[in-house]
């Protein structure tokens, strides 16, 4: 071969091998970065989770913003608000003069004089309810108005503008408090609403006036009447500090500040009624402060020992309301000087005479917040609507603009696991309700019902499960012959890949009713299934011995199926007769009559045994697996030594075998924990906790499934339901770790034997 | 006795007993579900039954009897149902007779004490009609224009031939509607979709705005066309209406554009129930369905769960084959290594809601959400991907099986001989020439039973699917004949899904058990077949290197 030649096919050689080397690493390399790719995408899945849920556990955080004068002259101001987008504050002085201004800078953008206040003297003032927005204004000769700070929003240039305005509800005209020319009004509270409107006033003496005002519109609509009636309170015996009529107009609260609670019923205008009085200083002290919590069913209370307590009214048996106390939070160490609720959450604002100021959630328990805002006392505090700005006075009308973040104040690890007082409840108790048509409802975050739900779920399930699963794996991997075995076992793997969704079908629509029509019947398969096995059994060791000789051994599940069918259609034959011989011909209504137990359709029976069936093939596999990996030398000796094949079982297989037993009982309850169509499909879905085998529940998978596509995104809801979810991903994975560690040790052991 | 006891022969058969028990439970669930969803579609014998009442008042049913049951008087009486004294058990019947639109309900249960008299009357004739159910009674004649074209016998033939034709004019309106209309809606859509694109880009160029301007001026010209041509289609499908009885001699005049299908069940031969069957069973596996799902067919649920599972297939197959060939052949099989093993086979076992939550969370909220502010923000705050559909399905669904194809792969590298893979090393080949020519080629059928095992896991999955995807009813497929044909973004109808939704959301649920069955067979045939291949493709596998070995 000429030189050329040959390199030329050494150099087409080395390129070649070159060209395959450097296919070669890119293989490799593809290999690694898709592998390793796909593995970190799937333990994305338990960060993702965490991620999500991990916002709901974080402190919340007040930033300063802005820090300005309003040119108050020295006056006190008697309300402060700010506007839904945060945008507008307004202030009214205890002269009655109004600003509404620029949050972030402090510029003016209206003021003046509320007319009617104007060189009158303000004899005393409050704001309603925040979410209403009114300010109640008492004046010279004991009349009031009432006014309301208005946002008209246009959209100039597609950005949004804000116009804020002063609207006089009830007309500008001042109102009678229907005192005598005598008497000087001290104290006023009220709230208004579209139709009626509810003042109560008190004179530094101690006499207290009902006002009722409600709003006529004429048939045409244009003209409004007012009809206004005045009514005496019953007299308390002790000089009230602070009164409080809640949103709804239908409870009043006068508060002395030796701690004296009066609870009046005033639902009826004409005829308001004391319920209650109780004493909230119990240990010491003297009340500072009062306010309503959203939704005007809680009254917070602090006092100069900076303690704040929640009082609610609680129905007893009789229909008697009492004002008990719910809770306190003693964070502060010196007296509460404002208490401001948030507009649409159990939460609440509070400073104290330090300069410090909270933020409290009721329902969860939690101080989300403690922080010192500046080095002197806080005048006046107020809270955007949304619950994301805070807007605070200092002494010397030095305003300061805060944001806040706080977006889940709910959650807590009390209020997601222990039992919660929750408003208009009779006590502390587990519930989950998470969502309802008003705004100032209270979400219930109860994770225990539905974890209670799952665990009864999964108890029953296996309560059915385990006998038919492991007695079968352990006849069929002992006893049955290999002829039988190579059909029964991929007959239950069949089993296994049946979709849930038919079994939830079948449980809910097929079995339920049946069951319910059924029920005595039911139970009689129970023992008489079993019962038949024996009778069989015993049959045979009496019959000749030519006759039993026909039973070939390892065929008996095979000659037992049609004892089984008949078992069963006999006890459902006689379900009917039972019923009607013992069970006045209805045993679920027998059963609640004579028992008390309550029956539902679609109970816990029906998904024990739906669900059971779907385990039951999981179980009978991984065990039948163990079982028949028994070394075969072990039972050969047992028997040998005289032990009978089920004394060897017993003995020896069930003990070897009993780590592979135990994996495959864990890898099933696994499957029942986070099984979601049946328990969807076969109960009731409600979240209660009850043990009885006749009622339904709801489960935490079920709950995600129903619930998750209507949360919205990234509320506390949407996050709770995500903490379901990692729960159920953590108690699985757990469970099947635990059952792989010990499958594996097994077959170490095996291997070893 | 004691000797019977102490030989331990009670506990075997006990033992016995559970697998038998185990046995009947699997083969009686899946007879019972073949039995009533084959069931349904057989044209029953409607049966004209005399009632008389507590107080002897007389009535008349026509209709199928579709169940039957033995209830104990007491709890009918409980309910408020009366029973003669005396008798203890009772049977009844489910009778279905139709007519939802007159009665009110169209399912009755008769108890057999109350039964004077059953007869199957020959003209008795069944309207499946496109609301209210069926409708079942006598025909007295078919009418055109208001006036009456036949009486009597002939009506029967008559009425037969205006359905066919009414089926024919039916069928020109739908592919008008769906093709035509459609697609001129499609495109009227992408064009305002561009006009809105132009704007947000701050174009100021004009031509581009006319020449929109002009396609939609063009396009509401064929709107136009299409629309004259339909309302002419429409008007002709009204021309026809019949003349119909109940059984009480109410006299009702239907129109047969409300009728899909007319038969006479007493008077069929077994031919013709057998061709009627034949026919029912196409509709329910071709037609789209109709009255809220409860009548027609699960064609869009079929159509849905199969291009469901082939997307995910197509995920799930390349990155479950390169993760087990990466950690069989290329990572050090370490601590870590098994770590990872152990848990990747366990998260087969993590509950599928669990990963419907993370992909609603991650895939629809935060990867959707992301493609939308970056590639269609023109049609925002309208979503386009940052809403539940098919892809975000599939790809959930691909990792939810994606254990399956890994653990799987992985088993069937194992048990490649190590012989064949030094040999193929001995004679020169690279790592990456002996993978992919003698050991990945050796793998295929275990990578087969991955897929075909995940398959038949997705097929089967409801739960994570109502989350991110899937609708109970969607108003077009993901596939069509408008660019670019696949819509991945679309949601879609699941034979999973149909059986929850139909049977436990719908208002008649009565009417759509049946076919919930139905449907539960199809998925189960569907599932237990994967299954089967699986099973046998995995045998075959074994005896295959079990040769090799030796």
């Amino acid at each position: 071969m000429p030189k050329a030649l040959s390199d030329a096919v050494r150099r087409g050689q080395t390129r070649h091998r070159s060209w395959r080397m450097l296919k070669n690493s890119a293989f490799g390399w593809t290999m690694a970065v898709g592998g390793i790719g796909v593995i970190v995408t799937i333990v994305m899945i338990f960060f993702y989770l965490f991620y999500v849920v991990v916002p709901m556990f974080s402190a919340a955080k007040i930033e300063q913003v802005a820090k300005y004068q309003l040119p108050l002259d020295g006056k006190e101001l008697v309300h402060l608000s700010l506007d839904e987008y945060t945008e507008i504050g307004f202030a009214v002085t205890s002269e009655g003069y109004y600003y509404f201004f620029d949050a972030y800078t402090g510029s003016p953008i209206a003021e003046g004089y509320i007319s009617g206040s104007e060189k009158r003297k303000l004899l005393a003032s409050a704001s309603g309810d925040s979410s209403e927005g009114s300010i109640f204004l008492a004046v010279d000769g004991n009349h009031w108005i009432v006014v309301r700070p208005h946002y008209a929003l246009s959209y100039p240039n597609d950005k949004r503008h804000i116009t804020p305005s002063l609207t006089y509800p009830l007309g500008r005209t001042p109102i009678s408090l229907g005192f005598g020319d005598d008497e000087s009004v001290a104290l006023i509270t009220g709230n208004s609403g579209v139709e009626e409107t509810t003042i109560v006033a008190a004179t530094s003496g101690g006499a207290m006036v009902l006002t009722h005002v409600l709003v006529e519109a004429s048939l045409l609509g244009d003209e409004k009447t007012l009809e206004t009636t005045h009514v005496r309170l019953p007299r308390i015996d002790y000089a009230v500090a602070f009164l409080s009529v809640d949103i709804d107009q239908r409870e009043l609260y006068a508060v002395s500040t030796d701690g004296q609670i009066s609870y009046f019923d005033i639902q009826d205008k004409n005829d308001p009624r004391l319920l209650d009085l109780v004493n909230a200083t119990a240990h010491g002290g003297s009340v500072t402060s009062i306010a309503f919590l959203s939704g005007g069913i809680s009254v917070l209370v602090g006092d100069s020992t900076g303690q704040i307590q929640q009082w609610f009214p609680v129905r007893d048996e009789n229909n008697n309301y009492s004002l008990e106390l719910i809770r306190g939070f003693q964070v502060f160490d010196s007296a509460i000087i404002n208490l401001v609720p948030e507009y649409y959450r159990k939460g609440f604002l509070a400073t104290d005479s330090n300069g410090y100021v909270g933020l409290f959630h009721t329902t969860a328990g939690r101080v989300l917040l403690l922080k010192r805002i500046g080095a002197e006392k806080l005048s006046a505090i107020a809270i955007s609507p949304r619950a994301d700005g805070m807007l605070s006075v200092g002494d010397g009308g030095m305003i300061t603009m805060s944001r806040v973040q706080n977006a889940h104040p709910e959650v807590s690890w009390q209020s997601l696991w222990g039992k919660v007082w929750y408003e208009s409840r009779s006590g502390p108790e587990y519930i989950w309700q998470s969502s309802s048509a008003n705004s100032d409802f209270e979400p219930k975050f109860s994770l225990t019902p539905l974890t209670f739900g799952t665990v009864k779920a999964s108890f029953y399930a296996m309560l059915f499960a385990i006998p038919l699963a492991i007695f079968g794996a352990v006849y069929t991997a002992y006893f049955m012959t290999p002829k039988m075995r190579a059909f029964v076992k991929p007959s239950v793997e069949v089993m296994a890949a049946l979709p849930t969704v038919i079994l939830g079908f079948l449980a809910g629509l097929w079995l339920a009713p049946l069951i319910e029509s059924y029920l005595a019947g039911v139970f009689l398969a129970f023992i008489l299934v079993p019962l038949s096995f024996l009778l069989v059994s015993f049959l045979l060791e009496r019959v000749p011995q030519k006759v039993r000789g026909l039973v070939a051994d390892g065929w008996e599940a095979a000659i037992l199926v049609p004892v089984v069918c008949v078992a069963i259609w006999i006890s459902l034959a006689l379900s009917h007769t039972i019923d009607a011989t013992f069970f006045d011909g209805n045993l679920p209504l027998w059963l609640f009559n004579q028992w008390g137990i309550s029956y539902d359709q679609r109970n816990s029976l029906v998904v024990g045994m739906a669900i059971g069936f779907a385990v039951i093939p999981t179980i009978f596999s991984i065990s039948e697996d163990a079982v028949f990996g028994v070394p075969r030398h072990l039972t050969f000796g047992s028997l040998a030594l005289g032990a009978t094949p089920w004394q060897t079982v017993i003995g020896v297989v069930i003990l070897t075998a009993s780590p592979g037993i135990f994996s495959a009982v864990m890898i099933g309850l696994g499957r029942a924990v986070g099984e979601t169509m049946i328990v969807l499909m076969a109960t009731g879905n409600t979240p209660i906790m009850d043990l009885n085998i006749f009622e339904g529940f709801r489960a935490l998978s079920a709950n995600i499934a129903v619930e998750m596509p209507e949360s919205e995104v990234n509320s506390t809801h949407f996050r709770v339901l995500f903490l379901a979810a990692l729960v159920l991903f953590l108690v699985t994975f757990a469970v099947n770790t635990v059952a792989e560690i010990v499958r594996q040790r097994l077959r170490v052991k095996y291997s070893n034997m | 006795m004691s000797i019977w006891v102490r030989t331990g022969s009670p506990w075997v058969w006990l033992s016995a007993g559970m697998v038998s028990l185990n046995l009947v439970m699997v083969f009686g669930l899946l007879l019972l579900i073949a039995v009533r969803g084959l069931g349904h579609f057989w044209p029953a014998a409607v049966q004209s039954i005399e009632l008389s009442d507590r107080d002897a008042s007389v009535s008349t049913l026509l209709g199928n009897i579709v169940d039957e049951e033995k209830v104990s008087a007491a709890r009918v009486r409980d309910r408020g149902g009366y029973v003669p004294d005396g008798v203890e058990i009772i049977s009844r019947y489910l009778i279905k007779s139709g007519n939802r639109d007159i009665f009110g309900a169209d399912f009755v249960w008769v108890n057999e004490t109350d039964v004077r008299s059953r007869s199957t009357p020959r003209d008795a004739v069944v309207l499946e009609r496109n609301e209210w159910g069926n409708f079942y009674g006598f025909l007295i004649n078919v009418k055109q224009n208001g006036k009456v074209v036949a009486n009597g016998d002939r009506a029967w033939n008559v009425l037969q031939k205006r359905i066919a034709r009414k089926t024919e004019l039916e069928a020109q309106i739908h592919r008008i509607e769906k093709k035509e209309i459609g697609k001129i809606n499609y495109f009227m859509e992408s064009i305002r979709l561009d006009e809105k694109r132009l704007l947000l880009d701050g174009n100021n160029d004009r031509l581009p705005f006319e020449n929109l301007a002009r396609d939609r001026a063009a396009l509401e010209t064929r709107y136009e066309k299409f629309n004259v041509e339909l309302s002419d289609l429409y008007a002709q499908v009204r021309r026809d209406t019949i003349t119909v009885k109940t059984v009480a001699d109410q006299v009702f005049e239907l129109p047969i554009a409300a009728l899909v299908r007319a038969f006479r069940p007493n008077d069929m031969s077994f031919g013709e129930k057998v061709v009627h069957y034949g026919a029912k069973v196409w509709e329910f596996v071709s037609e789209e369905p109709r009255e809220a799902n409860t009548e027609g067919g699960v064609f869009p649920a079929i159509f849905g769960t199969v291009l469901l599972v082939i997307l995910m297939s197509v995920f799930v197959t390349p990155f479950g084959v390169i993760a087990a060939i990466y950690l069989r052949e290329y990572a050090h099989q370490g601590m870590l290594t098994r770590i990872i093993r152990i848990a990747v086979n366990n998260l087969a076992g993590v509950p599928s809601i669990v990963y419907g939550v993370f992909g609603l969370g991650f895939f629809v909220y935060f990867m959707g959400g992301s493609i939308d502010q970056l590639f269609f923000p023109e049609a925002l705050p309208a979503p386009t991907f940052g809403t539940p559909g098919i892809l975000w399905s599939s790809l959930t669904l691909a990792i939810l099986t994606v254990p399956v194809v890994i653990v799987s792969t992985e088993e069937g590298l194992t048990r490649i001989p190590r012989a064949i893979r030094e040999g193929s090393l001995a004679l020169g080949a690279t790592k990456a020439e002996t993978l992919w020519r003698t050991v990945l080629p050796m793998a295929t059928p275990a990578m087969m039973t991955g897929l075909i095992l995940s398959i038949a896991r997705a097929a089967g999955e409801v739960a994570p699917l109502m989350m991110v995807g899937v609708v109970k009813l969607a108003p077009s497929l993901p596939l069509d004949g408008n660019f670019p044909f696949l819509h991945v973004d679309r949601k879609f109808m699941h034979l999973g899904f149909h059986i929850y939704d139909v049977g436990f959301q719908s208002p008649n649920v009565e009417a759509a058990r049946p076919l919930v069955y139905g449907t539960a067979l199809l998925l189960v045939i569907l599932i237990v077949t994967l299954n089967i291949a699986a099973i046998r493709i995995r045998n075959r596998l074994r005896e295959k290197y079990n040769a090799a070995d030796a």
